[in-house]
């Protein structure tokens, strides 16, 4: 299927050049992440350099309040506003598949749709299938989760989705990958894959130099990569659980619910934990923060996801702790909803910015290997 | 943006101490004289954005050091400091003040990373300074950013846009500033004052004294708020000048920079790698004399004492990448002639001169790490090093005007800082550090990160010793 590519706009990558032409003859920033010294690998900057280097910026906003051009200054230079606005749009020209690039316009407003639709879908198809009462009687023991909503129903679409999910990120990597110009072969590095793999679990470029970022203001903290580490070991840690519950089904023939001291119910209850005060803690750093270096556009699509995430963990141990109750059916099928949505938006919204932001990792292994010899 | 410094100041009191000026040596002399007790106003010319003075451009400090550390690759010891500065000043400077600064500079890196400065391993473009200089992480802006976080966190008072216009002195010795803050005049009472305002470089008027109307044709890279008020009033006061005031800091940058504040991003490097040729397409100096960075600070001189101020270099496609990225690209041409006619020189003029210096060339083997053999024979004005036929379209060119980073001139200092009144006596309680103090110890020439070590030196020394005055006479 051919579908035209959405090119950023030609503003957008001009003013990218422009900024970068203007840091390339001052370098002051090459101490504080990995973008300036991809820079000074380069004396021109092509629309396949700026889409790699705003991607590999990780909006750690140190160049900003560093910057002796930045505005009022006629330069004007403002990096993570401009490589914000540039990354947005990057998002939709390799999104997968193409006509659904769209979804990237006004995407806080999708995400939020998509997701208020799958939760009413959920719930409506509960209440058709067990009734009003039905879904508030209390069930316990074996299979309790499974008589509200038949197993199956559950599996075959949230897996159909996982797939889908994992078809549409590889693809839009790939896109990512041909476009900023490099051998596919090279994407699967495994050296490279491994540094990048080792800057991606530490957020090592959101320690602005060693003293952490300028997030929410001027001042230099930790506080956004430590919060961004418990969303994302969380987010991992409830992936695990279930993980290891599918084995237990599958493998071990024990079905849900586990009690509380097992290892699904552990795994998700920290990770679920974490997940809350992750999302919530960026939320307040997002509220309080400058919005000079910011793109205006990014904010309600990272909102959109920060949300989505942080209702899904909440209903999840909703769940947990209500599940002996007659509130555990409806609480189910609004969970359910809930991950279901999280799915359907996942490759067209907030999330792709890790699947770009590694890809980037990976180019920039590349790079500061082939300089080293 | 949140402001993290209170919006009004109660002036009804009478400070300890007033800084004037809110650059390096101002904050450090304020963060100095506040740790030791006294109460401290800073008054800022500029607005917020654009605090810090020229010490917002700088990238570098140089120190004495007796062994190397995370940031320094080595040990930079007193001799060598000193003959360092003995080097580039040729001897204008005051030996025991020049010597009291290289030694008060000792691991004076420790004392700046107690303020907040973060400093960084040089990288790349600066590795022949990784062993004399400490490099700031992200620059000056971002060392005065730290300062000013730790002045407020100290009690520090700061007002931004308060221009001092009016010092009250009687007999050497000042009682109370007057400043202009949003449009209103006021006035301020302390018992001592660290003038730490910097140069005059913005003041064109002044630089006009000395200079006349070629400064219509300069671009001033440095801070547009260093107007040299405050210098103007100490000396229209009676306090003893110091230095040349037509020296200054001054390359050869981009002609099409901005006219005030374009910092480090408007020079250019490719001067050594082609000809200089000034309006009348002539060739006007030795371009390979010496290596770039122990060169780049003649050129704009050079260049303010052509025709119209203007300079162009002109390089061909085997130089092109040779050095670092210019701002504004170069201008490009097939030929000789073409290039000229774009920049608008006389092309058979042009032509002429490359033929010239393309055939005085001699054999050599060109190396720019090096003082390579690559040299002109026969020409009135020879290029010694790197002379290569300007052969291989395209050629490029770029134009250069005089850029004035800072001034020297400014008032006479002794040992501890005080101002020295025309009569030889030092003020009691007028004190100055930084830039506007520099001429005491770079009569001229420059070392780079040198004007960091004064400021920061000469603030500490500045705000010990008013804080010392302040609080021992109350």
């Amino acid at each position: 299927m051919h579908v035209e590519r959405l090119e950023p706009s030609t503003d957008i990558l001009k003013e990218s050049e422009r900024v970068m032409r203007i840091c390339n003859a001052c370098r002051y920033c090459e101490g504080l992440c990995a973008v300036f010294p991809a820079m000074e690998r380069r004396r021109t900057f092509t629309g396949k350099d700026l889409k790699y280097l705003a991607n590999l910026c990780h909006n750690c906003r140190g160049c900003y309040y560093a910057c002796q051009y930045a505005p009022p200054h006629e330069f004007a230079l403002n990096i993570p506003k401009t490589f914000a606005e540039l990354r947005l749009e990057t998002y939709r020209e390799f999104t997968w598949p193409g006509f659904l690039a769209g979804l990237f316009q006004r995407n806080g407003f999708k995400v939020s749709l998509i997701t208020v639709l799958s939760v009413a879908l959920v719930v409506l198809l509960t209440f058709s299938l067990k009734g009003v009462s039905g879904v508030f009687s209390v069930y316990q023991g074996e299979n309790a989760f499974y008589r509200v909503i038949p197993y199956l129903l559950i599996v075959i679409p949230v897996s159909a989705l996982g797939l889908y999910i994992l078809a549409a990120l590889l693809a839009a990597a790939v896109r990512f990958w041909r476009e900023t110009g490099g051998q596919l072969s090279e994407l699967f590095d495994p050296i490279a894959n491994g540094q990048a793999v080792w800057d991606a679990l530490r957020l090592k470029y959101l320690d602005g130099g060693g003293y952490g970022c300028n997030y929410p203001d001027e001042r230099f903290s930790m506080a956004r990569r430590w919060y961004h580490h418990f969303m994302f070991y969380g987010f991992m840690l409830c992936l695990a659980s279930t993980t290891v519950a599918a084995v237990y089904h599958h493998f071990l023939n024990w079905n849900a619910p586990y009690p509380f001291w097992s290892w699904p119910v552990v795994l998700g209850t920290v990770g679920g934990l974490a997940l809350l005060l992750g999302t919530g803690g960026l939320f307040y750093l997002k509220r309080r923060m400058d919005t000079e270096p910011a793109a205006p556009t990014a904010f309600p699509m990272d909102v959109g996801l920060l949300v989505v995430l942080f209702l899904t963990s909440l209903t999840g141990l909703l769940l947990l702790v209500l599940r002996d109750t007659p509130a555990m059916g409806a609480l189910l099928a609004v969970h359910l909803g809930l991950v279901v949505g999280f799915f359907i938006t996942l490759p067209y919204g907030k999330f792709v910015h890790a699947v770009y932001r590694y890809a980037a990792l990976v180019r920039n292994a590349l790079e500061e290997s082939g300089e080293e010899h | 943006m949140k402001s993290d410094h209170k919006e009004t100041v109660d002036l009804t009191q009478t400070f300890d101490v007033l800084v004037i000026g809110g650059g390096n040596a101002a904050l450090c002399a304020a963060m100095t004289a506040r740790e030791a007790g006294a109460s401290v106003l800073v008054l800022e010319s500029a607005p917020r954005h654009f605090r810090g003075g020229n010490s917002r451009h700088t990238r570098n400090l140089r120190y004495l050091h007796e062994s190397g550390n995370d940031f320094l690759t080595g040990p930079y010891p007193e001799d060598e400091f000193w003959d360092d500065l003995l080097r580039v000043t040729g001897g204008q400077t005051d030996e025991p003040l020049a010597r009291l600064t290289i030694r008060e500079s000792n691991d004076v890196g420790k004392w700046m990373e107690e303020h907040g400065c973060h400093f960084q391993p040089p990288l790349r473009g600066t590795l022949h300074l990784g062993r004399t200089n400490a490099h700031f992480l992200g620059g000056g802006k971002a060392l005065m950013n730290a300062y000013y976080v730790t002045a407020h966190r100290l009690g520090v008072e700061v007002l931004y846009d308060a221009e001092v216009h009016d010092l009250k002195m009687n007999d050497g010795e000042f009682s109370s500033a007057g400043f202009r803050s949003n449009g209103d005049s006021r006035t301020v009472r302390a018992k001592t004052v660290v003038v730490a305002s910097g140069g005059f470089q913005a003041n064109l008027s002044w630089l006009k004294e000395y200079w006349g109307e070629a400064v219509d044709n300069f671009i001033i890279r440095g801070s547009p708020y260093d107007k040299g008020q405050v210098l103007r009033v100490l000396l229209d006061r009676g306090v003893k000048p110091v230095g040349d005031p037509r020296q200054c800091h001054a390359i050869a940058l981009d002609a099409r920079a901005p006219k005030f504040d374009a910092g480090i991003v408007s020079r250019l490097d490719s001067v050594s790698f082609g000809i200089m040729v000034n309006k009348h397409a002539n060739r006007f100096y030795d371009e390979g004399e010496d290596f770039w960075p122990k060169r780049y600070a003649i050129w704009g001189r050079l260049v303010a004492h052509q025709p119209d101020q203007i300079a162009y270099s002109i390089i061909d496609s085997k130089s092109i990448d040779l050095f670092m990225p210019s701002v504004f690209p170069p201008i490009e041409a097939d030929s000789i002639k073409d290039l000229a006619v774009k920049l608008e020189l006389d092309p058979s003029a042009l032509e002429e001169t490359v033929t010239r210096f393309n055939q005085s060339i001699g054999p050599g083997t060109f190396d720019y790490s090096i003082l390579d053999d690559c040299e002109t024979v026969g020409l009135e004005i020879p290029k010694s090093h790197w002379a290569r036929p300007l052969d291989t379209p395209p050629i490029y060119g770029y134009p250069l005007r005089p850029g004035i980073t800072f001034t020297y001139y400014g008032v006479t200092v002794n040992e501890r800082a005080r101002v020295i009144m025309e009569n030889n006596q030092p003020s009691p309680n007028i004190f100055a550090a930084g830039e506007i103090m520099s001429g005491n110890i770079l009569g001229k020439g420059y070392l780079a990160g040198f004007g960091m070590t004064i400021g920061t030196v000469w603030g500490r020394i500045a705000g010990k010793e008013a804080a010392g005055y302040a609080c021992g006479a109350a």
